[in-house]
């Protein structure tokens, strides 16, 4: 009698999230990733320029309806994506050991850290127009109001090194105020950025509210920075491209972010440190009269 | 004849396009900044006194003030004849017939407050008879109140009726219809109110008995110069406005001149078209009148006291 | 015989005297320009000339900043908030003292109307002053910080030429920065009145530095080593090129760009205030004014109504001596701006738009340009597309809410807009669409200390004036 033979195990395949699906890079490449300590963990899709322009679409598309909700439903989204996270701690503690070369105590601490991230901002949401806006005292019979919105698409560039919390610390805070992102994930260790994608999709998330690309950051960010569609650019990941990319995102003036040497994601209180950039000011004027 | 309004009249008053306050106060506020001086100055000053209704309306009235009174309508200052007539005298309907004595001949019109003036809470019977009195004592021009209850309370079609029988009353003589626009408080109220006047038949629409505070002001007058011009535009039909109340000044009267030029239109720089209603602003017209022509600063003491 | 008709009534230029010649002004002191270029400033009302100033070169400039940064370090980011607010306070006071004088000064050097000096850029000033020289000592509260980011390179535009100074220099000072400021080549003579004023305010030596000049001396303003922040008022082309020369340093920018204001009106608008909201829009300073409600947005249901009244009211606006007490439109304020202005008018007609202007005469010197409307004009049009910045006006129509968002959303700028309408249902809905940085509702053109201004998108970022103006000077 035959020995049954072994199982072979159904391997991931690491796709884009781009506009609520989970396409592959048009251009039908990939990349291999491998660990911190050298070892060959998957492909990941090496995206192109054209998957830049599809995203970018996917955020404009998504951006009246996202920044239309009331800030209590993004709220209680973004707290449903920390619910969806800790869903699958394990898989996260096991990709963040993996890429970022932590032990496995250390993996599930960054991992609670990028959970509690998402509640943090979830409540976020619905506090930041009481803080950053208001009413104007103005010498005259006026109602004025400042009140933040969400600047628009803006283009993420995820910090190196941190691939889990730092990637969650720079998209949660973009988000929560209505803004649609497209961030290009860690080049070196992408597949928590695809793990996470796989969360958002699976939360109320509306499709193209969140676009995760992953591949050559010197690939990816120029078009990023250049597209005049994109409102505003967070370098957190730009390292030695940060400039180059300034200047792009100079020809449309858009809003940068520039990469901070105090990017260490451990606070668990940023503040809005990254809200506030990606955030417009409106302020309105009504006469008051009978 | 009063115009034919089609539907209802409430509806037809509250289509009238919105006032914003604030924008019309800082409209009034921006034209009262013209600056009038020299040759403007000494134009707006003879304007202004040929468009002065110099009044009187006090229960101390006698015939003896009322005879001085038209005395300085007629001659405004007896030591330089250069200086014009007023417009008109305006008085209650028993001095009537003392004012049209003194004033027989001159040329200067004769104004009687009428229906149960300032409040007009009396019945349309007492209305008219109070009419029918003033112009048979021999009144030119007959200035009527509003039922401000009524027009408050919605009845427009009351008060628009009731304008339309003092017209009728009038006969030849002119209809100024006090809207008394402190009671009305809103300038949506002030157009709309205008608006119904003039449908109904006014000659005029004037802002105020004197009586309530606030009287004219320079955006009260503003709303209803537009509807006298738009009502134009609308009809063909041109008729009066009247700020009275509180106009002491040259500087006040001249705001008003500014604000019928800006607004209406040299077409009602006439004092067909326009008047001032006020007692103790003549003086002060004099007064500025003498100084552009000595250079030298007046006092009151220059002036008669009437 | 004439009725009544307005005599001349100008204001005396007697209260302003005007050197003939003006150094820089450094280190608390007025010293001569290393560099020997000068620019003459003129009257554009006039062509004459009001005054030679210097034009700073890379030396002077370097001057300024070194003089500004030993000023931070030694003096002022040291001072007690409480007491740099005094100083910004006496500022204040000193403005309404010499108001009348400076306003006289602008309109001089400026070409716009005595009135709007008078009645707005001044008192705007010295209340912008007084706004934040109270913030000056309570910075722990504003959540934005306490610390100053050091010396501030600003250089401002030539349509408010002491109103953006104001804007520029009080939140920087009250944060405890200190400043080198650039004029507007045609306009700088304002900026060193102010200097005078710094002088009588007893300023710390070179908290305030001005340095006169053109775009060269901007350049090497906005680009010096020296400068931790650059803050700029003017057009998006030039804001362009100041973000590219900045990307890549540790400075921090804020720009405030051009705009191509949409304002639109419902047909239940008050529809006499918005006669007049439609022409300060687009006639207040010349149409000067990167704020402008350029676009009209009329309501098709409504157009008809609203078009012959708005031309009547047109009509009316006086154009001559910006010294005069009743002029409305004064002079453009230069002659490179005024063949900007023929050149894109001139476009409109090319392009199949309709014209119209009142008939009134232009004063034979001086630069000129008559209120223009420009009708059957589409989005595609150059006039509703490129910022004119003078007193055009581009008229559109639309049908319904949905549409009217879209064309005025459909610009590269997003600074102001306008809404009328008597529903404030609607005009909360429109308002909330609306991707501009003011938006405007039953009124326009009104300002205030204590109300954040600046745009969205190419129309620049950061924000003046409030709490919010605090964000660029505070790290």
């Amino acid at each position: 009698m035959a020995e049954t033979p072994p199982r072979i195990a159904v391997r991931r395949t690491y796709k884009l999230y781009v506009g609520g699906a989970f396409p592959r890079s048009e251009s039908g490449r990939s990349y291999p990733v491998t660990s911190a300590d050298g070892s060959h963990l998957a492909n990941a899709a090496l995206a192109s320029r054209k998957d830049v322009r599809d995203a970018v679409v996917a955020a404009r598309k998504a951006f009246p309806g996202w920044s239309g909700r009331t800030a209590y439903n993004r709220g209680q989204i973004l707290y449903r994506v920390a619910e969806m996270m800790e869903g699958r701690r394990e898989q996260f503690a096991a990709e963040v050991a993996a890429a970022d070369g932590v032990s496995a105590a250390r993996a599930q601490e960054l991992v609670s850290a990028a959970v509690d991230r998402w509640v943090y901002y979830a409540g976020w949401a619905d506090k930041i127009s009481q803080v950053v806006g208001g009413a104007n005292p103005v010498a005259g019979p006026f109602f004025n109001l400042s009140e933040p919105e969400p600047t628009g698409v803006v283009g993420v560039l995820a910090p190196g090194g941190s691939s889990l919390l730092g990637l969650v610390s720079v998209l949660a805070p973009v988000i929560t105020s209505g803004n649609t992102a497209v961030l290009v994930a860690d080049e070196r260790a992408p597949l928590p950025a695809v793990t996470l994608a796989e969360a958002l999709a699976t939360s109320d998330l509306p499709g193209g509210v969140a676009n995760i690309l992953t591949g050559r950051l010197a690939e990816l960010a120029p078009p990023l920075a250049g597209h005049a569609d994109v409102n505003a650019l967070d370098l957190a990941g730009a390292g030695g491209l940060a400039a180059e990319l300034e200047e792009l995102a100079a020809t449309t003036l858009k809003r940068v972010l520039r990469p901070g040497p105090e990017d260490d994601w451990a606070d668990a209180d940023p503040g809005l440190a990254r809200v506030r950039p990606f955030l417009e000011i409106k302020t309105v004027w009504h006469p008051i009269g009978r | 004849m009063p115009d034919t309004i089609p539907g209802s009249l409430r509806a037809y008053l509250h289509g009238l396009p919105g006032v914003d306050e604030v924008g019309v106060q800082r409209r009034a506020a921006g034209l009262a900044t013209r600056s009038i001086k020299t040759t403007a100055k000494r134009q707006a000053i003879d304007l202004a006194i040929r468009m002065v209704d110099l009044t009187t309306l006090e229960g101390a009235d006698t015939p003896g003030k009322v005879r001085a009174l038209a005395a300085k309508a007629v001659r405004p200052d007896p030591a330089d004849p250069s200086v014009p007539s007023v417009a008109a005298l305006c008085v209650y309907p028993d001095m009537i017939s003392t004012a049209a004595r003194a004033l027989a001949g001159t040329g200067v019109g004769l104004a009687s407050v009428a229906t149960g003036f300032p409040a007009g809470r009396t019945s349309l019977e007492v209305k008219l008879s109070d009419t029918a009195t003033a112009v048979e004592a021999g009144a030119s021009e007959i200035d009527m109140v509003i039922d401000r209850g009524a027009f408050l309370a919605g009845d427009y079609a009351k008060v628009f009726d009731e304008i339309v029988a003092v017209k009728e009353q009038c006969g030849e003589a002119h209809l100024k219809v006090i809207l008394e626009t402190g009671e009305l408080v809103t300038y949506d109220n002030v157009r709309r109110a205008s608006w119904l006047a003039l449908h109904a038949g006014a000659d005029f629409i004037k802002t105020s008995t004197g009586k309530v505070t606030p009287a004219a002001t320079l955006p009260v007058t503003l709303v209803m110069l537009e509807a006298v011009r738009d009502y134009q535009a609308a009809t063909g039909r041109q008729a009066g406005v009247k700020p009275a109340g509180g106009i002491r000044t040259t500087k006040d009267a001249i705001r008003y001149l500014v604000l019928v030029k800006e607004i209406a239109g040299d077409d009602w720089l006439d004092p067909a078209w326009f008047r001032l209603g006020a007692s103790t602003l003549l003086n002060d017209l004099l007064m500025q009148r003498t100084k552009l022509g000595t250079g030298q600063y007046s006092g009151p003491d220059y002036y008669t006291i009437d | 015989m004439e009725i009544f008709e307005y005599a001349p009534a100008p204001e005396s230029r007697a209260i302003v005297s005007i050197r003939p010649s003006y150094d820089l002004f450094i280190d608390g002191e007025f010293v001569a320009a290393e560099s020997d270029r000068r620019i003459v400033s003129v009257n554009p009302a006039d062509e004459e000339p009001l005054s030679e100033v210097a034009a700073a070169g890379d030396a002077d400039v370097d001057r300024a900043f070194a003089a500004a940064r030993r000023a931070f370090e030694r003096v002022w980011s040291p001072l007690p908030g409480a007491e740099r607010g005094k100083y910004l306070f006496r500022i204040a006071r000193i403005i309404q003292e010499r108001a009348r004088e400076l306003a006289v000064l602008e309109s001089l050097d400026n070409g716009k109307p005595i009135k709007e000096t008078r009645d707005v850029d001044l008192p705007l000033v010295a209340q912008h002053f007084f706004y934040y020289a109270g913030w000056a000592d309570k910075l722990a509260h504003t959540g934005l910080g306490t610390r100053p980011l050091g010396v501030a390179a600003q250089v401002i535009p030539w349509n408010f030429p002491l109103l953006m100074l104001a804007w520029k220099v009080a939140p920087a000072l009250a944060a405890g920065n200190t400043v080198v400021l650039k004029p507007a080549e045609t306009t700088p003579l304002t900026a060193l009145a102010f200097a005078e004023i710094c002088q009588e305010a007893g300023l710390p030596p070179g908290v305030v530095n001005i340095v006169t000049g053109a775009g060269d001396t901007g350049r090497a303003v906005v680009s010096h080593p020296e400068a931790d922040k650059v803050a700029f008022t003017g057009s998006t082309e030039v804001g362009r090129q100041i973000a590219r020369a900045v990307a890549g340093t540790r400075k921090r920018l804020t720009l405030e760009l051009g705009g191509k204001g949409a304002n639109i009106v419902y047909d239940d608008a008050a529809v006499d205030q918005a006669v007049e909201g439609i022409v300060s829009g687009i006639f207040f300073n010349q149409g000067h004014v990167c704020c402008a409600g350029s676009r009209l947005l009329v309501q098709e249901s409504i157009a008809e109504e609203l078009l012959p009244r708005l031309r009547a009211r047109i009509e009316l606006l006086r154009l001559g001596d910006p010294l005069d007490k009743n002029t409305d439109i004064g002079a453009i304020n230069s002659a490179a701006q005024l063949a900007r202005i023929r050149e894109l008018a001139a476009a409109g007609e090319a392009e199949g738009a309709t014209g119209w202007s009142p008939a009134c005469p232009l004063p034979e010197r001086g630069y000129w340009f008559r209120p223009t409307v420009f009708t059957g004009v589409t989005q595609a049009h150059r006039i509703a597309r490129e910022e004119i910045f003078g007193p055009v006006l581009s008229v559109l129509t639309f049908r319904t809410p949905e549409e009217a968002v879209a064309k005025a959303n459909n610009t590269p700028y997003g600074l102001s807009a306008g809404v009328w309408t008597e529903k404030g249902s609607l005009m909360l809905w429109t308002a909330s669409r609306l991707r501009a940085g003011v938006v405007w509702s039953n009124t326009f053109n009104v300002f205030d200390p204590a109300s954040p201004f600046g745009g969205y998108k190419e129309s620049g970022y950061g924000r003046e004036g409030g709490l919010l103006g605090l964000e660029a000077y505070l790290g």
